[in-house]
């Protein structure tokens, strides 16, 4: 194997796994560490530099950095990254005047961007500061998107969401409130440098099954929860069921027994090990009383008189025939109800942009749409968020504003949208003196800190009572010590090396070989001091050794980042660096 | 030192022995040992060789004196039995100790000071009496816990740190264990594990006292240029002379058995070891070659390495002096002190 190029950054950001993870990359180690110091204000800024919305990411967002997490590699759960988030927010002072601002003297470059959820947000967020003139489209008459009127309010209180929507549209957007774009084409004809799509995925899949049209009750989730926030429906009918399990599922049924429902369903095709909700959000909804039905098909909808009194089902049985998974009818039953809400996904729609613009859309009539760039067929036209490539979620539709934006940057002074910026990284020695580490690179064997909830009457009493409490003081410092550092690599140098063995022989999981280089890689694998069977982690090598001309193998999967190695080296061949991603932004480039 | 103990996680491929034991378990202390000492790798090799022999740690002593290497038995086993003596007495008590108890598994640790200075005489009596023990001398060529002076296997001309040279003549170990019977001679070096564990595995199983000089460089006060113990120039010098592949009583023997080099000695517990000699003209079942080659090699300023001389048929400590084969401490009280009258018929003899 060649020796591994850790001059690059990708490989010591892979190592960092949450922030491998996280769509928009996160510094999440640094940001806890901050934490832990009680330097709130730090993390919320640096937490904001790349997913810019903090406080409403804390409570809500998806968390691909969890699953990644090596902490639940070596110890079963990760750390809890995106509720500490949540407290460097809530415990922040004002910070308003270390915000980025937008300069006096514009550089005279407009940018349209329509709708004003996290993905056009994230954008204006990006450019006010460079001095372009941002304009954002709403349909609504407020920011915020799907956050503001499909999330509900006991899972995200709408004055967080007011606070940080407000730190970028106060920076200096020309906001477009109660309007509609209605025709890119005469959007385009204003002249714009640059137009953005940020519309999101606004539609609530139908299922057209007999019954579907012949009774009220029957409602979709995505515009049935924007009617509970705009106060238009107030109340629901005793006996609910929901079709689907996914997020939107969860927070209909958990918004039905807040209107009054008192049975609610949750119906689902498959078994729970196929649910697209998260973990916790299934979890939180069968606390509050939620049932969940497995291996049930909605056949149609039985209505007596004009009024829907139940659905029919088919109870299905899923085996698996040459690895796929087939059903099998086995009867059929139904189940009473008043109100059935349909949550089996988001469309998107756009009725609004003429197919002559140069715009193209592929044959299920989305827009054709670089990964990388986001740019559409048109030059100067940008999809991101839901508008892109369908429904994901509020950090992916930050990442997309991020380098949509960079796109835009590039686009409206004439560059290749395509030679993006590079990352770069600093890599600064963690040693402050013999045995002493500028980090806490002990162990911590905490277990994870469960979280607070209000007791089950009080939420009940109103939609905006915030379900989860946070984490008490106490519970987040010992939370943030579960970190494992990953961020303070262990940098090797070899030509320091004597070859003693004294880090392989200390690393507590056996993280470290010395070996010959002459096997290809799945074989050397094997035969490490513990075999690297985790193929998703790297494996280090290091250039030949000095004294036998073998090398130093590290396999990365559980290094707990102790710095024993670095503490036992004779020679400090083995050092903790502290590795900061340099990430590119609109008119932030580091190489 | 360091600055954290040993987080408690492992790697999640790691196995577990026969006995259900992780090497976690054969693990002690943290060393305080200097970053990079030779005696860390050669306790490390101790654990491996323990974890994969599935050895009880309850069944298993750990007998040391005085210097950096005897403060190691401090860093394996920590449910072991143990015996910390005083400077250089570490061979009698363990011959005391296996006396009254040959049941238990006795590892001695010393270093060169321990063993061939002070307690030159306590580790040749040993030897005589084949005490049934694995003797793991780390020899560094000074006394590394009292800051560098040399010992007495430092050769002629090696240079301390300051850059004086020795003018003494150095003992080598191997060449006095087999002047004075010893039954398993070997050396090795610390930063060879592959080497090393296999002989400390074969040491473990032989039936008598088992040496085992093993280079392991002071990082602190003996591994600069000009010195004949430090890692580069043990790399450099080392020769191996014999190769041993352990063979567990459950593995099949995998060495070819016809090569006409390849010697197997089915050792005391079962087991056995094949030896390759490396020099068609070596046997490492001869005192007296093994002896020559050794003293060649020193003599042309080169380390002779590998399990040098094996012989299983020898006498130990017990069967020379017909002792009881129970544990004195199993012995029912009446048999171990059998009272006035039966001392009387005794003196009665000698009257
Ligand atoms: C019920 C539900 C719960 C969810 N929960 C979570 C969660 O907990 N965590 C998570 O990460 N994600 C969640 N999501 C997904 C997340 O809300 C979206 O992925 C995210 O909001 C997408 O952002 P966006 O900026 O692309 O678009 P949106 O948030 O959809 O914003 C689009 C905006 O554009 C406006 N608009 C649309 N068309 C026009 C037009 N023609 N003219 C003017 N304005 C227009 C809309 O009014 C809207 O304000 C949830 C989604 C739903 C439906
Ligand atoms: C009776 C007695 N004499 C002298 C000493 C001082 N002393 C301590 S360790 C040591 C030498 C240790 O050398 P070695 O056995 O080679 O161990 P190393 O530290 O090199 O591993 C000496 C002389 C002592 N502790 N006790
Ligand atoms: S333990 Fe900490 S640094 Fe490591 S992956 Fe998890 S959050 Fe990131
Ligand atoms: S920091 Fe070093 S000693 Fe600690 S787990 Fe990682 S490789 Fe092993
Ligand atoms: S501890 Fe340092 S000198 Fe020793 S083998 Fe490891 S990296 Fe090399
Ligand atoms: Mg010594």
């Amino acid at each position: 194997m060649p020796p591994t190029d850790v001059a690059n950054p990708r490989y010591y950001h892979k190592v960092v796994d949450c922030q491998w993870a996280c769509p928009a990359h996160t510094n999440v180690p640094q940001y806890l560490r901050l934490i832990g110091l009680g330097r709130y204000d730090d993390s919320y800024l640096l937490n904001r530099q790349s997913n810019v919305f903090p406080g409403i990411l804390g409570r809500t967002c998806d968390r691909p950095c969890e699953p990644a997490c090596r902490r639940g590699r070596v110890d079963e759960k990760p750390v809890a990254i995106c509720r500490l988030k949540r407290v460097a927010a809530d415990l922040r002072g004002d910070i308003t005047d270390r915000l980025p601002k937008a300069p006096a003297q514009k550089n005279g470059k407009r940018v349209a961007l329509i709708g004003a959820g996290p993905s056009s947000l994230t954008v204006a967020n990006d450019l006010l500061p460079l001095g372009y003139d941002v304009t954002i489209y709403e349909r609504h008459t407020k920011p915020g998107g799907l956050m503001r009127f499909n999330i509900p309010a006991f899972r995200l209180p709408e004055q967080v969401l007011d606070e940080e929507c407000g730190y970028i549209v106060d920076m200096g957007a020309t906001m477009k409130y109660g309007t509609t774009v209605d025709s890119m084409k005469a959007l385009i004809a204003e002249g714009y440098d640059a137009v953005y799509v940020g519309s999101g995925a606004p539609r609530g899949k139908d299922l057209e099954i007999p019954g579907r049209w012949d009774a009220p009750a029957i409602l979709t989730g995505m515009e049935w929860l924007s009617s509970v926030h705009f106060g238009h429906v107030q109340k629901i009918d005793k006996r609910v069921i929901i079709i689907g399990v996914g997020n939107t599922a969860m927070d209909c049924c958990r918004t039905s027994l807040r209107l009054g429902a008192t049975d609610v369903k949750v119906v689902a095709r498959r078994s729970r090990e196929f649910f697209k909700a998260s973990p916790w959000e299934l979890e939180d909804a069968e606390h509050e009383g939620v049932q969940i039905i497995e291996n049930h098909a909605p056949k149609q909808f039985v209505i007596e008189n004009g009024r829907l009194v139940g659905m029919e089902f088919e109870r299905l049985q899923w085996s698996t025939v040459d690895g796929r998974q087939k059903s099998t009818v086995l009867d059929t039953v139904v189940i009473p109800c008043d109100a059935v809400i349909l949550a089996i996904g988001q469309d998107n729609a756009f009725p609004w942009i003429e197919r002559d613009l140069g715009i193209e859309f592929s044959d299920t009539q989305m827009p054709v749409v670089d990964k990388v760039t986001h740019q559409s067929s048109r030059p100067g036209v940008y999809f991101g968020g839901d508008a892109a490539w369908g429904p994901q979620n509020i950090i992916w539709a930050v990442e997309h504003g991020h380098q949509a934006a960079i796109s835009i940057h590039l686009h409206c002074w004439g560059r290749d949208v395509t030679a993006r910026p590079a990352p770069g990284m600093t890599l600064v020695s963690a040693k402050l003196g013999l045995h002493a580490w500028s980090y806490n690179n002990d162990y911590n064997p905490s277990p994870r800190a469960t979280m607070q909830h209000e007791a089950l009457v009080r939420r009940f009493e109103s939609m905006n009572v915030e379900v989860e409490l946070g984490f008490t003081p106490e519970q987040s410092a010992r939370e943030v010590e579960r970190c494992l550092n990953c961020d303070l690599e262990t940098h090797f140098a070899a030509d320091l090396c004597i070859e003693c063995d004294a880090c392989v022989d200390v690393c507590p999981t056996s993280c470290l070989t010395i070996t010959q280089n002459h096997s290809p890689v799945d074989e050397l694998r094997q035969r490490l001091s513990a075999p690297a069977l985790n193929a998703t982690q790297e494996i280090y090598v290091s250039t030949l050794l000095p004294q036998t001309k073998r090398v130093m193998v590290k396999d990365e999967d559980v290094c707990l980042h102790c710095g024993l190695c670095a503490d036992r080296c004779p020679t400090a061949a083995w050092d903790m660096r502290q590795f900061d991603l340099l990430k590119p932004y609109a008119g932030v480039e580091h190489r | 030192m360091s600055s954290i103990t040993k987080p408690p996680i492992r790697h999640p491929s790691l196995q577990k022995n026969a006995l259900g034991l992780s090497k976690q378990d054969y693990e002690g202390g943290m060393s305080t040992l200097c970053a990079g000492c030779g005696h860390d790798s050669v306790t490390a090799a101790l654990i491996q060789a323990f974890w994969e022999l599935d050895l009880p740690p309850h069944r298993a002593a750990k007998m040391s004196g005085i210097g950096c290497s005897s403060k190691t038995t401090g860093y394996f086993m920590k449910q072991s039995h143990g015996f910390n003596s005083v400077h250089g007495r570490m061979p009698s008590v363990t011959s005391g100790a296996n006396a009254a108890n040959r049941d238990l598994t006795y590892i001695g640790v010393s270093g060169d000071g321990d063993s061939l200075s002070i307690g030159l005489g306590q580790m040749a009596h040993a030897i005589r009496r084949n005490v049934n023990m694995l003797y793991v001398l780390e020899n560094n060529g000074v006394y590394g816990l009292t800051k560098g002076q040399f010992s007495a296997s430092a050769d002629v001309g090696s240079k301390s740190k300051k850059g004086e040279a020795n003018e003494q003549n150095p003992i080598d170990p191997l060449l006095l264990a087999l002047t004075l019977g010893a039954t398993f001679v070997a050396r090795s070096f610390s930063g060879d594990k592959q080497q090393l564990i296999p002989i400390i595995k074969a040491g473990l199983a032989h039936h008598g006292f088992a040496l085992i000089d093993i280079i392991s460089p002071c990082v602190s006060f003996n591994d600069h240029e000009g010195s004949t113990k430090s890692y580069a120039h043990t790399r450099a010098q080392s020769v191996e002379l014999v190769e041993a592949d352990f063979v567990p009583l459950r593995r099949e023997i995998r060495l070819p058995a016809q090569h006409p080099a390849v010697s197997v000695v089915k050792l005391h517990d079962g087991s056995s070891v094949c030896l390759r000699a490396t020099d068609g003209s070596y046997d490492p079942n001869d005192r007296d070659t093994a002896y020559q080659h050794v003293r060649a090699c020193q003599s042309r300023g080169e380390v002779a390495t590998g399990l040098l001389f094996v012989d299983e048929a020898a006498r130990d400590l017990h069967d020379m002096n017909r002792t009881v084969a129970t544990p004195l401490a199993e012995l029912p009280f009446e048999v171990l002190c059998p009272g006035k009258g039966a001392l009387d018929t005794l003196m009665a003899r000698y009257r």
